[in-house]
């Protein structure tokens, strides 16, 4: 696939390395990221997880949904976890204890493990320069203790502790930007992605582990529970999250940004907006000033595209 | 056996670990464990120890990253020390439940505020639960030998557990000693290669850190405290064959002139050393008096403790943290706990001193025992006694 370069459903592998069975809501988009990230990537990984949906969904003792190496330590610190297997691993090879197979490593975590309380070590581990694949499944909010917002929470959504109230909108502020700050950390290879785009995602994880040196993929991940939308709509908002430019895909490659998925016309964000419960209360004002925002950040993101 | 040679106890350590053969070295700075990490960072940049040194941006950092490198079957290091240690809490905790040899050097200093720098041990009595293989050092040769020590019990696949060796902050980290270095045969012989019992590999997957429901939470942990307890014949064969190899006999619970004695000081860590002399003094006086050090700390050597307070009349504890609004000093309160119902229980009079790294001297010992003495009546839990504070 690597050679050829095509992405086409019958060419992707059919062996699951996150495999069915797990605790998962109906229609998460999250565990199916995780999903592909894990078949993109084969069984030559070592995965360390952090705490939230993903882990509890896939290993309640005593029963594994992982066919490969896979380590949950705490909510925080997937990436210093990832980095000293990586750095085990790189001594016991110099020092003739562990033959080298071109092992990937693969650190995940949601958005608040991500964004809010594990962005220092991210950060940390960046700038050590480790070898390693950093994996965000961004469903912008802490869903697995019940919905709560991150500061990956969107501008105007409604969560259990930023609701919308007689005097508040919901989040009163704007997601945080984590694709630009894994950026600025001068890092080889960074990308959005979407389990909606099964092959752009595949692709992304696969470029990113053949990286040397750090990558980071942050993929957007619709949670129907969360989002307040039909299980069964969850790959329809994800493409309009990216069809209304609320959500680009683009990758950053040695510091050369290419928007990957063009969208001819970019919708109007309300179409995004709309379908969802969480963002029912906004009035056109607000939804006008997230219009606003999302052409303005698109705008920036555009002119920044050398290739 | 190697030469004896005059270094500053944390140099030495660092270069015990160096002898150790350690893959991974993950560590924040902070005071008084700094000079051990120092000196570790030399010996890579020199290319004298090959080992990954990982200056990660926290101690939480530091133990994740430790975590990490041993769960892939790195021999791994960490050292820290109060605040530090603080800071890695949560993962303190975890790391053997997840069954992971991490040897950690806890360069012991009071918890802030009012902010410290010096020595005493509130830092670990902190995480006194935390299921780790916990022991203490009195001088920098204890230092040296627990090093290989706590790798060959950690590492043990009848262990697998992690192990923290206390040394106490400045009055230990930063003095010079004679240390009589281990040759490289005699740290090979002992220490064997870490054969990890489970590996992230991708040959043969497993899943670590797995969740736990209630219907199973409770079985998780009594295997894990079961590990601990089962931990001890190894711990103690280990010893045994260390004085084999070195002539230096360590044992969980150390007594001095303890066997004829009625009234017993109790200390752990470098005030052993100072007690000793007080005891030199009072025998001298003709009082029968002895001192008993524990330097296992968890697993608790029960056994042993009671062997060695047998016929005692009275036990001096010196605690060197606070519980507060309890029991006085974690140890005498465990230590009453302990005796409890034992026929002729000794009575147990409780001293706080020495926080915050000041002095206690052979004659601040000799004033505890007569003011010990002289305590009339029942001693309670709440009869504590902050030695030599100024009221």
């Amino acid at each position: 696939m690597e050679a050829i370069n095509v992405y086409a459903a019958r060419l992707v592998s059919k062996k699951e390395y996150f495999t069915p069975g797990h605790r998962a809501c109906q229609g998460c988009a999250e565990a199916l990221a995780v999903r592909m990230v894990a078949k993109a990537l084969g069984n030559n990984v070592v995965v360390a997880c952090a705490t939230g949906c993903m882990e509890i969904i896939s290993s309640p003792l005593p029963f594994t949904n992982w066919k490969v190496p896979w380590i949950h330590v705490a909510f925080e610190n997937s990436s210093s976890v990832i980095s000293g297997a990586e750095a085990g691993v790189k001594a016991l090879i110099r020092k003739g204890k562990r033959i080298d197979k071109g092992t990937v490593f693969l650190g995940m975590g949601g958005d608040g493990a991500t964004c809010d309380i594990g962005l220092q070590f991210l950060s940390g581990a960046f700038e050590r320069g480790h070898n390693f694949v950093y994996v965000c499944y961004d469903n912008e909010a802490y869903m697995n203790t019940g919905v709560q917002r991150s500061s990956s929470t969107p501008f105007g959504a409604s969560t259990t502790t930023s609701p919308s109230g007689k005097v508040k909108p919901g989040q009163v502020t704007w997601k945080k930007n984590m694709p630009e700050i894994a950026a600025a950390h001068n890092i080889p290879y960074v990308a959005t992605a979407c389990p909606s785009y099964p092959f752009d995602l595949l692709r992304k994880v696969e470029k990113a582990a053949r990286t040397k040196g750090p990558a980071y993929v942050h993929i957007l991940s619709v949670c129907p529970t969360g989002w307040r939308i039909p299980p069964a709509k969850a790959i329809w908002i994800g493409r309009l999250a990216v069809e209304t430019g609320v959500f680009p895909l683009y990758e950053v490659e040695n510091g050369k940004y290419r928007i990957n998925i063009e969208v001819p016309e970019i919708k109007p964000v309300e179409e995004y907006l709309k379908p969802q419960g969480r963002f029912r209360h906004l009035t056109p004002e607000l939804i006008e000033q997230i219009q606003t925002r999302v052409t303005k950040d698109y705008q920036k993101l555009k002119a920044k595209t050398t290739v | 056996m190697g030469k004896r040679i005059g270094i500053e106890n944390s140099l030495a350590a660092a270069e015990a670990i160096m002898m150790a053969n350690v893959d991974v070295v993950a560590a924040y700075p902070i005071t008084p464990q700094t000079h051990i990490v120092e000196h570790l960072s030399e010996l890579v940049a020199d290319g004298e120890l090959d080992a990954e040194f990982i200056p990660v941006e926290s101690e939480h950092a530091a133990m994740s990253v430790c975590c990490g490198s041993s769960a892939v079957g790195a021999r791994t290091f960490t050292c820290t020390s109060s605040q530090g240690l603080a800071l890695m809490n949560e993962i303190v905790f975890i790391a053997p439940s997840l069954r992971l040899p991490i040897v950690m050097i806890l360069a012991n200093r009071s918890m802030s505020g009012p902010l410290s720098i010096w020595n005493d041990h509130t830092d670990v009595m902190s995480i006194r639960d935390c299921g780790w293989i916990q022991v203490f050092t009195e001088n920098g040769q204890e230092i040296f030998d627990h090093v290989m020590f706590a790798f060959r019990v950690a590492e043990d696949p009848k262990i697998s557990l992690p192990l923290i060796v206390n040394v106490d902050g400045f009055t230990l980290t930063h003095v010079i000693e004679p240390i009589e270095y281990w040759d490289q045969e005699t740290v090979t012989k002992y220490l064997p290669d870490f054969k990890p019992v489970n590996v992230l590999d991708p040959d043969h997957p497993v899943t670590m850190g797995a969740f736990g429901m209630p219907s199973i939470f409770t079985e998780a942990k009594k295997s894990q405290d079961q590990a601990l307890i089962n931990s001890k014949p190894g711990i103690v064969q280990a010893w045994e064959e260390m004085g084999k190899l070195t002539g230096r006999h360590y044992r969980p619970v150390e007594t001095n002139c303890a066997e004829d004695a009625e009234t017993v000081f109790l200390t752990m860590g470098s005030f052993g050393e100072t007690v000793s002399i007080a005891v030199d003094e009072l025998r001298k006086q003709g009082k029968p008096v002895g001192q008993i050090k524990i330097r296992l700390w968890r697993p608790f050597p029960f056994e042993e403790f009671r062997q060695a307070v047998q016929g005692v009349k009275k036990i001096i504890i010196v605690d060197r943290a606070i519980s507060y609004g309890g029991p006085g000093g974690p140890v005498a309160g465990e230590i009453r706990s302990l005796l409890y119902g034992e026929d002729n229980m000794p009575v147990i009079t409780n001293f706080l001193c020495g926080l915050a790294g000041r002095d206690v001297t052979p004659e601040d010992y000799i004033a505890m025992y007569e003011k010990s003495e002289a305590m009339k009546g029942i001693v309670r839990e709440e009869d504590y006694i902050f030695y030599g504070v100024r009221e």
